[in-house]
């Protein structure tokens, strides 16, 4: 057996927080991170095409399954644990269980960063550019149509805007 | 914030901790000194298993190994037989199929265990596809199964169908076929055991803990105070996590066991896709006789499914696949044989529709086949053939309750535009150049039973109530799981509504067979009429004993019954409890299969919208309405997610989720392989209700949550008639086969090039033979 | 999860110098990590060969993209996103914009590079018969200094490439001109995070009577196809007779499609017909 990996020293700050780990090098982020106790990041396939373990890396929608730990040294990094922190996190989990977008719940947290993501960029997206920004998010359980009414629910609210059915 | 009554749209109960990733799914769960475990399994579909060789140099000091050998009860999987073993045992019938377990508390140490692990089988032949099975090409020694290739036979007759055929104007024949489906959940199977003080405790995602207890009595050999099943948060089931968890749930007991630790055992996603249930592949072969007017004078249908290595929930499936093959048509003369039959496959399962789809697919593409030959314009022909109230069924079944599927499909077909678009669009597509899409438009009919099938409700002999607790708060005690379909809400509302309480006052019991009784699984669309109609009635006894003994008035408001609440619990906890009743006006007869089925049907009328692009063959559904009569519908924001869901669901059924097999496996077990739906592969889903209150369900509400999986599929492929102008009798239906079908009707106008052919579907990459 | 993390040896070199000077030495013995969409996934499903990976995500000078007059440098570790997002890129090369919107989803975008699907030589690549269309050359580097290949040089067998073992791809170059037509297909099993059963991009101009064009395709051979033998027979015979007939005739000579896991080989025949098809309508129409 070749000579086994030694774990390298790791600082990231996630949610807010600096945090000082060792890990190997190749462990998956996804992993670091539960391990950190952020549960709230999901494997539901680990290869990539489900996007449960979606999250927030230097401010861009990356899969955590694909991120070898090293390449995560001093990223800053948020998941659904510091939704209630960011505004614009914080509404969409409103605008969610005010519209139903949530059902067994597994892909949400991974959805609602992903649309997150989407309103960071573009305060006010159309509902074409809320199936493409959410296409790599699986959803088994609602069909996408009331997590997109979440989102532009929630772009709505940001935006200033008062009650109203989308 | 709405009150919490029977019709509101009220937030999701759990809502909250899914929104912030504090909800616990089975994986989030950890204890100390835990191991995890992993499962061997067979790499072929039929063999002797010669042995399991362990590497020598390998470390196995620390790994904790089970096999056939170390199960302390029976080394059977209890379900309708006892034919599927928990380790297979000498003989291995299907690929995938787990030999042996491993256990240790570091996953790297366990991935090099199970590199080091030999399996040596003496192949033999097996029987690997349903046309195999029906050509009795199944071998005989050793028989694909004990009782032989055929698992189960059911006849359906009504009449003579045979007197028809000749006086007929039409006689139709047609043949089609439905692939397997995986569930897909979006949350891989997972279970937790450990052992302490003599009791084994499992806690996983699941649908049915009482399922998971009785399968651990009898694998572990314990009485049922010996075992205990708590229901993890549960990231999606459709089923299959109704029978399947049984099997993993006796893999981490054993490894507990053995091991004396906790032990966690969650499949990665290649193996859950491979090795667990999928919905029965069908072939249905079907005759039936119409009058020139498109009366439906007889209809015979041969209806196979294939079950897999192993009976399961087969003969449950075959037989709701059976009931609903002859659809919401009057038809005096009606037969319907139902056979299925065993290959050498994983087994089949409980998947969202239970065979319904199956036979409404059947059913559907026959009546559009009809309608063609008969120049009628497909949903003419459904409405001159729709049941009435007061017409019997196949089965005998006196169509009592209020009902009008007429009314029901005109809404359909004013609501989604059918006529004038169906009529657009046959202009449009003979006028549309080589890259304009080619559109259809296309309606289904259907129906879907509610609750158990025929006995079955009697014989779980369901309970469920409500304990009025500290503080005032009334938990609700059933063994209804929250998987992601609004149970435990819809719950609170009916109890909230029969006791005229504040949605705070209610509390739902964690689904653990230590704290609640025996409400039946989570399955067959009963949640709500059945159990919901447990904790009414329960709810009803609390409520008269607070207005008999603590003076609460019959009109009191919501806070005035919340302190009455909190005044009576102070006497200490109480329960009130309620036991399913059959209502006598249900009859059915299991040995002449004649008699109501079910309590009361959804009917359903939905219409599907398709574009074709002429250049690939794909396919987008570009709108779609789903209208349905449920009964009473207890929260239409969840109900509608609901069937959002469940068309989604009906949408890949039709168009994209192809289990590719080769060798008996799984060969595209990966979700870059298998492909469902995202985002940009949907569109908005409509959907409608109409409420005709119906059964005995809470305010008249019935089941919905499998409707929308029997319908989806053939209004899809209707609308594809139309588009493509050529038929197909078989879904998955891929750009491969939808391609080769439009181009052929283009004709010479476009050249599609010389390498062109017709393809045949799946055979071409090793599927079933044609 | 089939990988074990631990036998994963990830160095992360800081510079280009660095990482070229650890490949001179030991050519062959790592194998380059860029988003690690790729040999992440084959990591998980535990059939990752190589264990030693050179992590090149501290590189900055690959995510640079240099604007020339007459061309377009982009740095080999620029992610899809970043192509999406540069503004010379998205307006004078839209298919490559394109094929990178429709490479996966986003999140994939985010991490997947251009240099790491070169590399990585999938036959199924979308962006690679985009960069033949746009006549792309690519920068590969060493310890010994640069050389400049076309991407149609660069694909030798079924995922074997012209890379040599100390090299690294560091540049995509992309000559800027005009095309007036130009056309770009993919074709999945879904709208998002699909592989491609067939992919084809053209680029091209009418001159002198003909057309001029370099089409790509992929998915149909075991490698990306720069289709020559249909370029010459549009060059002759564009614009007389049943010049489109006689493309198609010539692109199944030059395909070699087969059935997997995927798709059929009859489908993708059908389907890259239809696609030349479409890219000749736009042709036929520019013409005018």
């Amino acid at each position: 057996m070749p000579e086994p990996v030694a774990p390298v020293r790791l600082r990231m700050r996630v949610n807010g927080a600096d945090h000082r780990l060792e890990a190997f090098p190749g462990e998956r982020l996804l992993d670091v991170l539960r391990l950190l106790g952020m549960t709230g990041v999901k494997e539901g396939c680990g290869e990539g095409e489900c996007g449960a373990c979606g999250i927030l890396m230097d401010g861009r929608l990356v899969n955590s399954c694909l991120v070898p730990a090293i390449q995560a040294l001093g990223a800053e990094i948020v998941t659904i644990e510091g939704a209630a922190t960011d505004p614009v996190l914080r509404q969409l989990q409103e605008s969610f269980m005010e519209r139903a977008g949530a059902q067994c719940g597994i892909c949400t947290p991974g959805m609602v960063l992903a649309a997150g993501a989407l309103l960071k960029r573009r305060r006010d997206p159309n509902e074409a550019e809320i199936r493409r920004a959410l296409g790599g998010n699986l959803c088994r359980c609602t069909g996408y149509v009331k997590i997109i009414d979440s989102v532009l629910h929630a772009a709505r609210r940001l935006n200033g805007a008062g009650e109203g059915h989308p | 914030m709405p009150p919490n009554r029977i019709g509101s749209p009220s937030r999701r109960v759990e809502a909250l901790s899914k929104l912030t990733g504090a909800a616990r799914f089975v994986d989030d769960l950890g204890m100390e000194g835990m191991i995890h475990g992993i499962t061997i399994r067979s790499p072929l579909p039929r063999g002797h298993l010669v042995g399991l060789h362990l590497d020598p140099s390998f470390d196995w000091s620390e790994v904790t190994v089970v096999g056939p050998s170390d199960i302390p009860g029976c080394n059977r999987v209890p379900l309708l037989d006892d034919d599927q073993p928990v380790l297979a045992d000498g003989i291995v019938n299907h690929a995938e199929e787990p030999l042996l377990l491993l256990g240790h508390r570091d996953p790297a140490h366990l991935e090099r265990a199970r590199r080091a692990v030999r399996v040596e089988m003496l192949e033999l032949p097996g029987v690997l596809t349903l046309r195999q099975a029906l050509r009795n090409e199944a071998p005989e020694d050793p028989p694909v199964h004990p009782r032989g290739p055929l698992l189960k036979e059911i006849t359906i007759l009504k009449g003579d169908p045979g007197s028809q055929w000749g006086a007929a104007d039409l006689v139709v024949e047609d043949e089609v076929e439905t692939g397997a489906q995986e569930q897909l959940y979006i949350e891989p199977q997972g279970m937790m055991a450990w052992v302490q003080d003599g009791v084994v405790t499992v806690h996983g995602s699941l649908q049915c803990p009482f399922y998971v207890r009785r399968g651990l009595e009898v694998v572990l050999g314990l009485g049922p105070e010996k075992v205990r099943v708590i229901q993890a948060v549960t990231g999606g089931g459709f089923g299959g996590k109704e029978e399947y968890p049984t099997i993993l749930a006796a893999h981490a007991a054993l490894l507990a066991l053995e091991s004396g630790k906790p032990v966690k055992m969650i499949y990665d996603r290649a193996e859950d896709l491979a090795a667990t249930t999928k919905r029965h592949p069908s072939l249905t072969r079907s005759r039936a006789a119409f009058s020139r007017q498109g009366t439906l004078l007889a209809l015979d249908m041969e209806l196979n499914l294939d079950a897999g290595a192993y009976t399961t929930l087969s003969p449950v499936v075959l037989s709701r696949a059976a009931l609903h093959a002859p659809g919401p048509y009057r038809c005096q003369h009606t037969r319907v044989h139902g056979r299925a039959w065993a290959t050498n496959t994983p087994p089949h399962g409980a998947f969202r529709g239970f065979g319904a789809p199956q036979g409404c697919f059947a059913i559907e593409r026959l009546m559009d086949l009809a309608a063609a030959r008969l120049g009628l314009d497909p949903a003419e022909l459904r409405l001159r053939n729709l049941l009435r109230r007061g017409d019997t069924t196949a089965t005998g079944q006196v169509m009592r309750e209020e009902m009008d599927l007429h009314g029901l499909v005109e809404l359909a077909l004013a609501g989604s535009g059918y006529r004038r678009r169906r009529a657009e669009y046959e202009g449009a597509n003979r006028e549309a150049g080589p890259e304009d899409p080619r559109r259809g438009i296309g309606l289904a009919v259907f129906m879907h039973g509610a609750g158990f099938t025929g006995s079955g409700e009697v014989r779980l002999a369901s309970r469920a109530g409500l304990e009025l607790g500290a503080g005032g708060v009334v938990r609700i005690l059933a063994a209804s799981t929250e998987i992601g379909q609004g149970a435990a809400t819809v719950l609170t509302q009916v109890a909230c509504d029969a006791l005229g309480a504040p949605a705070a006052s209610i509390d739902v019991a964690v689904p653990d067979t230590s704290e609640v009784p025996d409400s039946g699984p989570t399955v067959a669309s009963r949640t709500t009429m059945v159990v919901g109609s447990l904790v009414e009635r329960a709810a009803r006894g609390l409520r008269e004993d607070l207005e008999r003994e603590a003076g609460l008035a019959a009109d009191a408001d919501p806070e005035a019954v919340a302190e009455a609440l909190r005044a009576m619990a102070r006497g200490g906890p109480r329960r009130w409890m309620a036991d399913y009743e059959h209502p006598e006006w249900v009859q059915w007869d299991e040995e002449a299969y004649v008699g109501d089925p079910y309590p009361t049907y959804a009917w359903a009328a939905y219409v599907a919208q398709v574009a074709v692009d002429p250049l690939t063959g794909e396919t987008a559904v570009e709108d779609f309405l789903a209208l349905q009569d449920a009964g009473t519908v207890v929260n239409p924001l969840l109900a509608e997610g609901q069937i959002e869901g469940g068309v989604a669901q009906g949408i890949g059924f039709a168009l994209m989720e192809e289990v590719v097999w080769s060798g008996g496996r799984m060969a595209n077990a990966r979700l870059s392989n298998y492909v469902i739906p995202t985002a940009m592969d949907l569109p908005r889903i409509r959907v409608e209700f109409r409420e005709t209150p119906a059964g005995y369900g809470p305010r008249g509400a019935k089941g919905m949550g499998e409707l929308p999986l029997d319908g989806t599929a053939p209004a899809v492929l209707a609308a594809l008639d139309q588009a493509m102008g050529t038929r197909l009798t078989r879904i998955p239906a891929l750009p491969e086969q939808i391609l080769p079908g439009l181009q052929a009707v283009r004709g010479p106008a476009s050249r599609g090039g010389p390498g062109l052919q017709e393809v045949r579907g799946p055979a071409s990459r090793g599927g079933p033979h044609a | 999860m089939r990988g074990i993390p631990q036998d994963l040896d990830i160095r992360s070199p800081g510079s280009l110098a660095e990482a070229l000077d650890v490949l001179g030495r030991e050519p062959g013995a790592w194998q380059p990590l860029s988003g690690g969409t790729d040999l992440m996934v084959l990591h998980e499903a535990g059939v990752l060969g190589p264990r030693r990976l050179l992590d090149l995500s501290r590189l900055e000078e690959l995510r640079k993209t240099r604007v020339a007059p007459d061309a377009v440098e982009i740095g080999a570790g620029c992610s899809y996103m970043a192509i999406q997002e540069h503004p010379v890129v998205a307006r004078e090369f839209p298919m490559l914009a394109q094929a990178a919107r429709e490479t996966g989803a986003w999140a994939i975008q985010e991490r997947g590079t251009l240099g790491g699907n070169l590399a990585n030589a999938s036959p199924a690549a979308d962006s690679v018969p985009v960069l033949m269309a746009y006549g792309a050359t690519l920068r590969l580097s060493s310890r010994s200094g640069d050389r400049l290949l076309p991407v149609d040089a660069f694909f030798l067998a079924y995922r074997r490439t012209a890379l040599r073992p100390d090299e690294l791809i560091t540049g995509i170059v992309l000559p800027r001109r005009e095309y007036p037509v130009t056309y770009f297909r993919k074709v999945g099993a879904r709208r998002a995070q699909a592989i491609s059963k067939v992919v084809l991009a053209g680029a091209g101009s009418w001159e002198d009577g003909g057309l001029e064009c370099r089409i790509g395709i992929g998915s149909v051979a075991p490698v990306p196809l720069r289709l020559r033998s249909t370029e010459d027979t549009l060059r002759r015979w564009a614009g007389t007779g049943d010049w489109q007939g006689r493309a198609t005739d010539c692109l199944m000579d030059e395909i070699a499609p087969i059935d997997d896991i995927r798709s059929t080989a009859s489908y993708r025949r059908a389907v890259a017909a239809n696609l030349l098809l479409a890219f000749l309508r736009r042709a036929e129409a520019a013409r005018g």
